[in-house]
This record gives C-alpha cells, structure tokens and sequence, in this order.
C-alpha cells in the first residue's frame, strides 16, 4: 500500500469515526502541491479551533496538533516554559512536543500499518492532551 | 557537516530570519540534490560489485581447474613411483611445484576479491539505508510544512482570522465556552425531563389519594411538631 493510498484510506475511516469518549470526527484531505504533501485535516467535534493533522510517510503516520506560537509566549517565561515541556513529554501519555518555525506543537506517530481504530484513539488522545496543555501551560503564555 | 545538521539547518534558519518561512527551500533543493548524487554513486557502486564479482567468480574457475590439475598431476606422480621410475616422478613433482605455486597465487587473488565484495556489499547496504532515512526525513520536514499550511486555510475557516492572529488560550477558552454550554444544556433538558416525570408522579399520587392534595407549610411543620413531642418528657 502506497503513502497515498493508505493515507486515503484513513480519511474515509476517519470521517464520521467516533472516539471512545464520544467525540465525533470529520475528516478531510487537503491536497498539496505533490501528492507526497497530502495532508488529512480531522476536526474533532466542539474543539473546531484545534484540529489534528494527520500525514502518512514512508515510516510512519505522523498526527500534529498546533498549541502556541512563539510570538504568544511571555519572553521572561520561555526558559521555564521550555523546561516544563521537556519535562512533562514522558508522563504525557502517548504524545511528545515539537517545534516548527515559530509554532510549537504537539504530536503523535503510529507504524505505518496501524488500523484505523488505533488512529482514532492517537487523535482522540492528541486531542485531550492539546487542551490540557493549553490550559497548563497558560501561564507562560501572554493573555 | 552531516546531513542531520544540515536538514536541522534547513527547519529552522528560514524560521528565525524570514519570520513565518518555515522551512528553507534553497536549503531543502540542496539536500534533494545531495540525496540524487548518493543515489548516483550508489548506482555506480553497484555496477563496480558486478563487475568485481564477475572478476571473482572467473579466478574462482582457475583455482578449481588448478585443484583438479593438482590431483591428476599428484595421481600420476604416485603411479610414476610404483612403478619405480624415479625420473619421471620427479619430473612430475617439478610440474606439481609449479601448479601448488600458481594455485597459491590465484587463492590468494580470490581472497582479495572476497573481501572487496564484501565491503562493497556493506557500503551500499549502508548507503541505501541512509539514502532511505534522507528521503524520510525531507518527506517529514515537507508534509509538516505542508500541516501549517493547512492550518492556515482551517483557521481562517473557522475563526475567521488567520493564524498569526489566533491565540491558543483563546482559542481554548472559546472551546471550554462551547462545552460549557453543552453540559448546560444538557443539565437543562435532563432538570426538564425530571421535572415532567416527577409532576405527572405527584399528580397520580394524589389521584389515588396516597398523599395529600393540599400539602401547605402548615400542615408540614403540624407534622413535625408532632413528630418532636416524644422527646419532651426526657428533655424536662
């Protein structure tokens, strides 16, 4: 199965899919400019501002949820803001933070031949632990 | 500089200069250049493993047609010798002499072959895998630019604004709002639904007489007067 194909599949699995918690997915792919770039964008129901992303490569899929930018970040709390990040990814359950440009974020891996169910509890999952973080790291951030 | 630190170099040097680039594309056609001349190079050392092994596999043809040479020439020398001619058999050994000296020669060429095909096999093994982890490693750094775009086009979608100007504290109090609403009203229609089923009880209770009609704060607190007088003579 191709990148493309499986990357398919998860989003007419996603699509309509509903957690164990009872939170209802949509799912749509957006189209980049090579079909490598293709990306699912899943809306979790109710959380329309925190959407999962979710990208199938040669090794992986990969499901990122953006938190904060860097321009929202109180520049006398970075340094402890950065230390709290490092030091909660291990009890985080099943996601770890990034960084990309100026966005930080917050993301999950699965091996490229996780069924869909699997999926739905990483993103379920990412999408509990975006909130949650949000809210803990409030502190660091500029209202 | 190895190519991690040059696809770190990438990720995040265009972000720190140009503000909202994330990746950069001058930095990333460079890599998927050195990623073809790897992949080159891997080709033409899969030509020369063809090549030195087909060079192997020929001094491999000599040294079995000199091991058989030897045992023939060997066979004669013992038959020479039963049947007493030293001369011949000498003559003999003089020849196996030379093929135990040619036959040493060409092992040991074949030993130097051996070991070629082996380390070549080892750095195109490696090669490949690190071709491989590159091509990876660029796919992730593209798709994940690719994820901000998206996000841009989801969050004007659904806040009307674009990211640059959406703040995630916000973002989470307007989500925190909405499911506070929801329980509300969930709250709400559940408290309704409890009020329905409790009146229409009241109502059938009193229909069939089993409580008073015209319950009044009067005759409840006669009732729990009532129901304190035992306590009076213990009291006094």
């Amino acid at each position: 199965m191709t990148n493309q194909e499986k990357l398919a599949e998860l989003q007419v699995g996603l699509d309509g899919a509903v957690s164990e918690l009872g939170l209802e997915f949509k799912a749509e792919l957006i189209k980049g400019n090579d079909v490598n770039e293709n990306v699912i964008q899943v809306i979790v129901d109710e959380r329309e501002e925190f959407p999962v992303y979710v990208t199938v490569d040669s090794g992986q899929i990969l499901c990122v949820s953006h938190l904060w930018t860097e321009q929202e970040v109180k520049p006398e709390k970075r340094t402890e803001m950065l230390d709290a990040m490092l030091t909660i990814s291990i009890p985080m359950p099943l996601s770890a933070f990034s960084k990309l440009g100026n966005q930080y974020l917050i993301f999950g891996a699965l091996g490229k031949r996780a069924p869909v169910n699997e999926v739905i509890e990483e993103i379920a999952t990412l999408s509990e632990n975006t909130l949650t973080a949000v809210e803990e790291f409030a502190t660091y951030l500029k209202s | 500089m190895g190519f991690f630190s040059k696809l770190f170099t990438a990720v995040r040097g265009a972000a720190s200069e140009a503000g909202d680039a994330l990746i950069d594309p001058q930095a990333i056609r460079i890599l998927e250049q050195e990623i073809r001349d790897s992949k080159q190079s891997l080709d033409q050392a899969k030509e020369n493993l063809t090549k030195v092994i087909a060079q192997q596999m020929a001094v491999e043809r000599d040294v079995k047609r000199l091991q058989k040479t030897l045992s023939e020439y060997e066979g004669y020398a013992i038959q020479a010798l039963d049947k007493g001619d030293e001369a011949l058999a000498t003559e003999i050994a003089d020849k196996i002499a030379d093929i135990e000296n040619e036959l040493e020669a060409q092992q040991s060429v074949l030993n130097g072959f051996k070991n070629s095909v082996s380390n070549l096999k080892h750095t195109i093994n490696d090669t490949e895998r690190s071709v491989k982890s590159m091509e990876r490693e660029i796919n992730v750094v593209k798709t994940t630019a690719k994820v901000n775009e998206a996000k841009e086009v989801a969050a004007a979608q659904f806040s009307g604004t674009t990211s640059s100007l959406r703040n995630a504290a916000e973002s989470l109090e307007r989500v925190k709002k909405r499911q506070q609403e929801r329980t509300d009203r969930m709250n709400a229609a559940l408290q309704m639904q409890r009020e329905e089923a409790g009146d229409g009880l009241q109502d059938k209770l009193k229909e069939a007489g089993i409580i008073s009609a015209n319950a009044s704060s009067n005759s409840v607190l006669e009732r729990l007067k009532q129901r304190r007088q035992p306590k009076d003579p213990i009291s006094q």
